[in-house]
């Protein structure tokens, strides 16, 4: 019954158009107008529209910022996240400068050389070689100095030197995620995916003698201050460890292991003070992987070294816990 | 040539040879699948806003296995972002885009009577269509249609354990797709050699209108690229169908260890973005081209800088080809290769930057009539600036790190491919709609939509931007199950009443369109005194275009306003005049 009267209310809606449409037309034609031509009244009215709704855009845009701006991402709790925050306020305002410049011309001329009595030809004007080439070279120089400068933060992250950093696995499947610690040894124990059974959920090679004190755990967590070599896999398929307050994120691919070196700056309980009491540290799964990709998740804690070895040497190592369950 | 006169209903309307049969038939079924591609994403919108919120709507389309009381499915909802993406980028924006005005123009603004081979056009067409037949069908597997997002990266595309819709939705989507690659592969190397080949006397290279240069290099990009997915597809096919290992290794699933050993994920994601990135270009290409030529003639004067025009056009096309990397920055690739890609993908702001100031340049002292399809050009110039700057954040390596896949990208390709796309699509359709029916679209109705879905448009995707920055992950069913994000629902719930709107007035457009071809008022020859060839054919639509003789060419395209002649416009036919230099 409802079908039906959508149907209905559907097929009126489009007679009542036909009939406007073809009533105007027709009332034109008594005129000897044609409708469809655009006259300088059109021409007017469309160009102040543009100037105006152009600048209404304009306002809404400063307007977005000003309202949301407190919803943005804290500043970052990282060390190379200092960086990347300046590089990307760097970026921000050089395109907020152009984006504004730009269409402020833009519709400014759409306001201004609209067709009319009084702007009835244009001027003709096919090329200008200097102009063209000052157009050529400025963008070039300023995408020189965003490269380069793009290039020496992206060379600082990606080669930062990791033979001091801590080691944690961090292993995604569908869809949760869990940590190992290299314990004592520190170093972590190799794996082989045909191992993946029970207990032993990363697939730990239990023979190698540096697996046995490895810890297993549900939550990440990371000694303030301290650098960290996060080496990431998967099970299944591709995750990625998101960690968006720190200015990390690297995928997990099946079969190959990735990673991620930074310096965690500012402990839980500092952003709680920052943030409000209910701010938590997280690592999302960034990478689409089926149904329940928009609740993977892991708690990240960052504390003080003290707090840090009291946590961790409450977990039991892998031969404690394969060993005693069996 | 012109003796068909003993055409049937079959012959004339649906195993039509005739180019602009052909392309009306890609415009009508793009459309279509634009209406299903955007009431998908209102479908998902709702979620968006309304997590776990019961909607009739929602269990009317999906039936009640995929909306239980009305509330979205997760799998769902995946599919839908699937099959939205797919159908946008494939569907409606390379087949329904370039299509439609390949077909169209090429013959009639270069001066010829048809497409080099008019069967394999044909054959274009009906391989798109079993293509838009078999994605169609797999909506309806037991299934569901293929969710492991548009770029369908393996393992989650090659093992249905992980997803229910990697199983026979995959498949189908997989065989659509080479259906489609076909399909644009007859049509590409059609382009190209009509362009090259059957130009009439006079039209030399640089006198082709921009639409022609922009339409000439997206077939040359479709026709080195689309074959590189299309052997990642059949590689994909032997891994899911043959117990190959090209994308699969050490998984465990469902409890159980493959036997797949030694393939790699990243090389399926280096092979798709291969064809990926020239995709969007393949995309946008025509648009730029449209957008120019429709931007010269209602400015009344020549496209500022034609030589840097076509110039840029290259080196966009170029560099699309050596910038794939710039979507995998964080897949654990060798950090110098990220460098690279940042420094390739970073160089393209710069032909992209010379066309917008080029466009501006043809503004300055012009004399705008503002008919619709230039407003949609408009659009276009705006949205090509909005998305175009983001872009230099995305491309950043190191500022990718922490927007990868967040909505900010949704935000980003949305407005700078999708908007700017479908702009020029619009302004495409409003332009020539005189040449292609003999009747013209209902102006009032065309402002009309252009003012709402230009408002809603932005009021959808630039909000985007504050989501990603606040760090909300894409293809998230919902963002509540994260208290960091609770103070996003404002912002999705302004976007999914954009969406609506933005979606409701396209209805208005197709209305005007489908009233326009039966009852618009009736066209004359050139509505838009316009100067290239097409303008120069009877309003009758003739196979082979011309009554007579094939008109000869004289001068570019773009004599708007050209001091010294008496009518603001001179049409490419009109040989110079004595002492009349060349632009
Ligand atoms: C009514 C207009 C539209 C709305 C409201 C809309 C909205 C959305 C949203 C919310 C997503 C999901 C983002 C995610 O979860 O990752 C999405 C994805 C996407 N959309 Fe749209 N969109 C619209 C039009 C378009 C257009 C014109 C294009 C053409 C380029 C397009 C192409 C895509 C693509 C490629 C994806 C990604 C699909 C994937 O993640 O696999 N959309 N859209
Ligand atoms: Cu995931
Ligand atoms: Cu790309």
């Amino acid at each position: 019954m409802t079908n039906l009267l959508i149907i209905l209310i559907a097929f009126l809606v489009i007679a009542t158009l036909v009939q406007i449409l073809r009533v105007g037309e027709l009332l034109s034609e008594v005129r000897n107008l044609d409708v469809n031509k655009v006259t300088e009244k059109d021409n007017k009215t469309q160009s102040f529209l543009m100037g105006s709704v152009g600048i209404l855009f304009l306002v809404s845009c400063v307007w977005q910022y000003f309202s949301w701006e407190h919803l943005m991402l804290p500043a970052a709790s990282s060390e190379h996240g200092v960086t990347i925050d300046k590089l990307m306020a760097f970026t921000m305002i050089l395109i907020i400068v152009v984006f504004f410049i730009l269409h402020i011309i833009l519709f400014y001329f759409l306001y201004k050389y609209r067709k009319g009595d009084h702007n009835d030809v244009a001027y003709y004007y096919p090329h200008n070689n200097k102009l063209e080439l000052i157009w050529t070279i400025a963008p070039t120089i300023v995408l020189t100095v965003v490269i380069l400068y793009g290039l020496s933060v992206w060379d600082q992250i990606t080669n930062a030197d990791t033979s001091k950093s801590q080691v944690i696995e961090v292993y995604g499947k569908q869809f949760d995620w869990m940590a190992r610690y290299p314990g004592e040894d520190e170093t972590l124990g190799s794996y082989n995916y045909k191992l993946v059974q029970g207990l032993n959920a990363l697939g730990v090679d239990m023979q190698d003698e540096a697996s046995l004190d490895d810890k297993l755990t549900r939550e990440l967590h990371l000694v303030v201050d301290e650098p960290v070599l996060l080496k990431l896999r998967s099970q299944d398929i591709i995750h990625s460890a998101f960690l968006p307050h720190f200015r990390v994120q690297m995928n997990c691919v099946p079969g190959m292991s990735t990673q991620f070196a930074f310096t965690p700056t500012k402990t839980t309980s500092e952003m709680k003070e920052q943030e409000g009491d209910s701010f938590e540290y997280v690592l999302l799964c960034n990478k689409i992987c089926g149904a329940a990709h928009y609740n993977m998740q892991m708690k990240v804690v960052v504390e003080t070294q003290e707090e840090y070895d009291n946590w961790l040497s409450q977990k039991n190592t892998l031969s404690e816990k394969l060993i005693t369950k069996k | 040539m012109s003796d068909h006169h003993n055409e049937t209903f079959i012959s004339k309307y649906i195993f039509s040879l005739d180019h602009k049969m052909i392309a009306k038939q890609f415009l009508i079924t793009g459309m279509f699948m634009g209406v299903v591609g955007m009431l998908m994403s209102i479908l998902f919108r709702l979620q968006l806003s309304n997590p776990g919120e019961s909607f009739a709507i929602l269990e009317w389309f999906l039936g009640d296995k995929w909306a239980p009381g009305g509330v979205l499915d997760p799998n769902m909802y995946l599919a839908l972002v699937t099959m939205h993406g797919t159908i946008l980028i494939f569907w409606v924006l390379t087949a329904g885009l370039t299509g439609t005005f390949a077909n169209f123009l090429i013959p009639l603004q270069i001066g010829a009577r048809d497409m080099a081979s008019g069967f394999i056009n044909m054959l274009s067409y009906w391989f798109f269509f079993a293509a838009t037949v078999v994605l169609l069908i797999s909506l309806f597997v037991e299934t569901g249609p293929a969710s492991a997002g548009w770029t369908i990266y393996p393992p989650l595309s090659a093992l249905p354990q992980a997803i229910p819709g990697s199983g026979l939705g995959q498949d189908l989507w997989l065989i659509s797709m080479t259906l489609f690659i076909v399909s644009s592969l007859l049509g590409g190397l059609n382009y190209i050699v009509t362009i090259l080949n059957l130009r009439t006397k006079g039209m030399s290279m640089s006198r082709l209108p921009l639409t022609m240069w922009a339409l000439l290099i997206v077939a040359i990009l479709g026709v080195l690229s689309f074959p590189v997915l299309l052997s990642a597809s059949l590689l994909l096919i032997f891994d899911r169908s043959f117990g190959t290992s090209f994308y699969l290794s050490d998984i465990v699933i469902g409890g159980e260890a493959l036997h797949h050993t030694g393939g790699s994920p990243i090389l399926f994601e280096h092979l798709f973005w291969f064809l990926g990135h020239p995709e969007v270009y393949i995309i946008l290409l025509p648009a730029l081209g449209i957008v120019s030529e429709i931007i010269s003639v209602n400015s009344r004067k020549p496209i500022f800088g034609y030589k840097a025009m076509v110039i840029s056009l290259i080196a966009i096309a170029f560099l699309s080809f050596i910038v794939w990397g710039h979507h995998m920055f964080i897949t654990g690739m060798d950090p110098f290769l990220g460098s690279v890609f940042t420094f390739t993908t970073l160089l393209i702001a710069i032909p992209s930057a010379v066309k917008v100031f080029n466009y501006l340049a043809t503004l300055w002292r012009a004399s705008i009539r503002f008919t619709p399809a230039m407003l949609f050009a408009i659009g276009f110039v705006s949205t090509f600036i909005t998305g175009g700057l983001t872009g230099l954040i995305l491309g950043d390596s190191a500022l990718d790190i922490n927007v990868h896949d967040t909505y900010f990208v949704v935000g980003h390709f949305h407005i700078v491919m999708g908007l700017s796309a479908i702009y020029g699509m619009f302004a495409g359709v409003y332009h020539w709609f005189p040449k292609m029916y003999g009747r013209m679209m209902n102006k009032k109705l065309g402002y009309f939509h252009f003012w709402v879905t230009f408002i809603s448009a932005y009021g959808v995707f630039f909000p985007m931007h504050f989501l990603g920055l606040a760090g909300l992950p894409r293809r998230y069913y919902t963002n509540s199950a994260f208290p960091m994000f609770d103070g996003l629902s404002d912002i999705n719930e302004i976007i999914t009443f954009f969406a609506i709107l933005g979606g409701v007035v396209q209805l208005l457009f197709i209305f005007n369109f489908f009233y326009s071809i039966f009852k618009g008022t009736k066209a004359t020859e050139n509505p838009w005194r316009s100067n290239t060839l097409e303008w120069t054919t009877p309003i009758e639509r003739i196979h082979g275009n011309w009554p007579g003789k094939i008109p000869s060419v004289h001068r570019w395209a773009y004599d708007y306003s050209k001091p010294g002649s008496d009518k603001d416009f001179i049409p490419q036919t009109e040989p110079l005049k004595e002492g009349e230099t060349e632009h």
